[in-house]
């Protein structure tokens, strides 16, 4: 084999752990992104930093009003979705009509403004944020030591993905949905409010981006610049899994974290550039994504 | 499609021909920028205004895309960064002169957009601008994780050399002299693509690519070859600024440098050429005479990509140029 030292078993099931919990969150705001992409019409820049911003929101939550993690969880994604569906109100919709880039133009802005914003503030370094404590410790499974927090993290992540495409794909909430991505128009003479629709549409969408930033809070510290470092990788998964398929970027959301995982324990070097070569074949392959139907 | 769906707000056909309107008035508005160029070293600082004309350089490039393509990259830094990286190591490590380090730079960062480009133009809109993202991070981390570019320090001390082994760039004179030509001869280069047939297709291709799909042009062709042009051209401004500065870092790969070449564009104006030198201008000024608020200037900078979009889509010269009804 090419590696100069030996790999034991613990270090690769401890990669795959850490590959799975990397995975929960690209499938979070991936998933989000999806939703987003497929209402709207547009990339929303915005995610990294509204993910960080729903981090932070934990950290206030317990520090400002000594409100614990279980009310993070639901209080964070709520404040940042009624954020998201300000700024959709107030910005978003003029843009109707305009081309689509200019919809990702706005929101990279609106990413400058907020990380900026939390950059003067709170500086670069992280804060940390405590596991709570009913999930603390950890259970060995014969193989390796598994900490309850993290095995908590891929089972939420893993149910609130499966709710999500179970919504939108066999609910009638979510048929409605599908047909206003269709047809608006026609949707709307069925007399369905599709502006408000839309509105609560990327309120969702940045919800989740937020409730993965709650998520990711006692694992890696709270930093203004922990949006910023994911975005990439998210567009990058966003790609290889095909643009607005909501299967497609859960399903690459999970196994990429896996495959970067992986990467760490047999070839360090290339774990941050992994995905974006993985990117690369596909798109010589499949131009439109695993799932996806035209590019 | 309707024009107003599309991108670029700025779609101007200016001829070759000095003695048509258009012509002139492009003429008119060079005149202005050497007089500026050659008044400016002594007016701010000349460090300052050579950063200025790189910066400038590198976004006339970029606008070569969005401009003329309709092509969003959001990853151009990194075109920018390796010429920047390669030229650095040409000049200090293996003792180039520095038109041949340029040189180097320049054919390395034709080649990463040749293999980007062929990656990438197959999508389109935002698909596109997602890919360069990516494909501009990957570039990144190898910076990263490369030996010959140092990491966190960067290359550091790069010589500057004798052009042609005669003109002594460590000549603040000379090396302004220098970089000024090498804008001139990027700038123009531009222009002189803008204008010809090869320009007026990628204009088509811009305003109704199934039709020209249709009246028989070789689309991914063209605009690989634009994507190519862009990609030189951004480093050559790369590569000329290690010269200048005397150094190639990390920043100048990063995803906050694409970023900013992005709001230079749009806030002096897709679509124009004189538009991209405005923003560039307006951009580097901001970050050097706004540098001791730290982050504000990253707020500040992101109200402004949110100001342009929603209220001048045009941007500055785009403005000028439609209350004025020149074409610039």
């Amino acid at each position: 084999m090419f590696l100069g030292h030996a790999i034991t078993t613990q270090q690769l099931y401890g990669q795959l752990l850490i590959g799975l919990i990397n995975g929960s969150f690209y499938a979070l705001l991936s998933l989000g992104l999806a939703v987003i992409f497929g209402m709207l019409n547009i990339v929303n820049f915005a995610h990294g930093a509204l993910y960080m911003v729903g981090a932070f929101g934990a950290y206030f939550l317990l520090h400002g009003l000594g409100l614990n993690y279980w009310w993070a969880l639901i209080g964070s994604p709520l404040i940042v979705g009624a954020l998201g569906a300000v700024i959709e109100r107030t910005l978003l919709y003029r843009l109707r009509g305009l081309d689509p880039l200019y919809g990702l133009l706005l929101t990279f802005g609106l990413a400058l403004v907020i990380q900026g914003l939390f950059q003067n503030f709170y500086g670069a370094s992280g804060m940390p944020y405590a596991i709570p404590p009913e999930l603390s410790g950890g259970r060995n499974l014969g193989f390796m030591f598994l900490p309850n927090y993290r095995a908590w993290v891929i089972v939420f992540s893993a149910f609130v993905c499966f709710s999500t495409w179970f919504t939108i794909e066999k609910t009638k909430l979510g048929a409605y949905l599908r047909a206003a991505t269709e047809n608006p128009a026609l949707v709307r003479a069925f007399g369905v409010n599709v502006p408000r629709m839309i509105t609560l549409t990327y309120g969702f969408g940045v919800g989740l981006a937020a409730l993965a930033g709650v998520l990711a809070a006692p694992i890696n510290q709270v930093r203004p610049g922990m949006g910023a470092d994911i975005i990439a990788v998210v567009f990058a998964v966003v790609v290889i899994g095909g643009m607005g398929s909501i299967l497609g970027s859960i399903v690459t959301g999970f196994v990429l974290g896996v495959v970067e995982g992986l990467t760490k324990v047999f070839y360090p070097e290339a774990s941050n550039t992994v995905v974006f070569v993985i990117m690369a074949i596909v798109l010589l392959i499949k131009p439109a994504g695993l799932f996806g139907k035209v590019a | 499609m309707e024009k107003s769906h599309k991108m670029s707000t700025n779609p101007v056909a200016a001829p070759t021909n000095p003695f048509t309107r258009e012509g002139r008035e492009f003429g008119v508005a060079f005149l202005i920028m050497l007089v500026l160029i050659g008044v400016a070293p002594f007016v701010a600082y000349p460090f300052f205004v050579m950063q200025a004309l790189c910066f400038a350089l590198f976004a006339s490039a970029f606008n070569l895309l969005i401009g003329y393509v309709g092509l969003l990259s959001f990853g151009h830094a990194m075109f920018l960064g390796s010429a920047s990286y390669v030229c650095a190591h040409a000049a200090k490590v293996w003792g180039l002169e520095p038109e041949l380090a340029i040189l180097v730079g320049v054919a390395c960062s034709a080649f990463l957009g040749l293999i980007a480009g062929a990656l990438s133009i197959r999508s389109q809109g935002i698909y596109f601008a997602m890919i360069t993202v990516a494909l501009s991070q990957m570039i990144y981390f190898f910076c990263v994780e490369a030996p010959f570019t140092h990491g966190e320090d960067g290359i550091q001390a790069v010589p500057q050399g004798y052009v042609f082994g005669l003109i002594d760039l460590s000549k603040p004179t000379a090396l302004y002299l220098f970089t000024a030509a090498i804008f001139l001869f990027g700038f123009l280069a531009v222009y002189r693509t803008v204008n010809s047939p090869f320009g007026e297709i990628l204009k088509a291709i811009r305003e109704n690519e199934p039709r020209a799909i249709s009246l028989g042009y070789r689309v991914a062709r063209y605009k690989l070859a634009a994507f190519v042009l862009s990609a030189a051209l951004a480093g050559l401004a790369g590569a000329t600024k290690a010269i200048v500065v005397q150094n190639a870092s990390l920043t100048d790969v990063g995803f906050a440098m694409s970023g900013e070449v992005v709001l230079m564009t749009l806030l002096g104006g897709m679509g124009t050429l004189y538009g991209p030198v405005v923003g560039a201008l307006v951009v580097v000024s901001m970050q050097n005479y706004l540098a001791q608020y730290g982050q504000w200037v990253t707020v500040i900078q992101g109200a402004v990509f949110v100001a342009c979009v929603l209220l001048f889509r045009r941007g500055i010269v785009g403005e000028i140029g439609k209350a004025l009804k020149w074409s610039i």
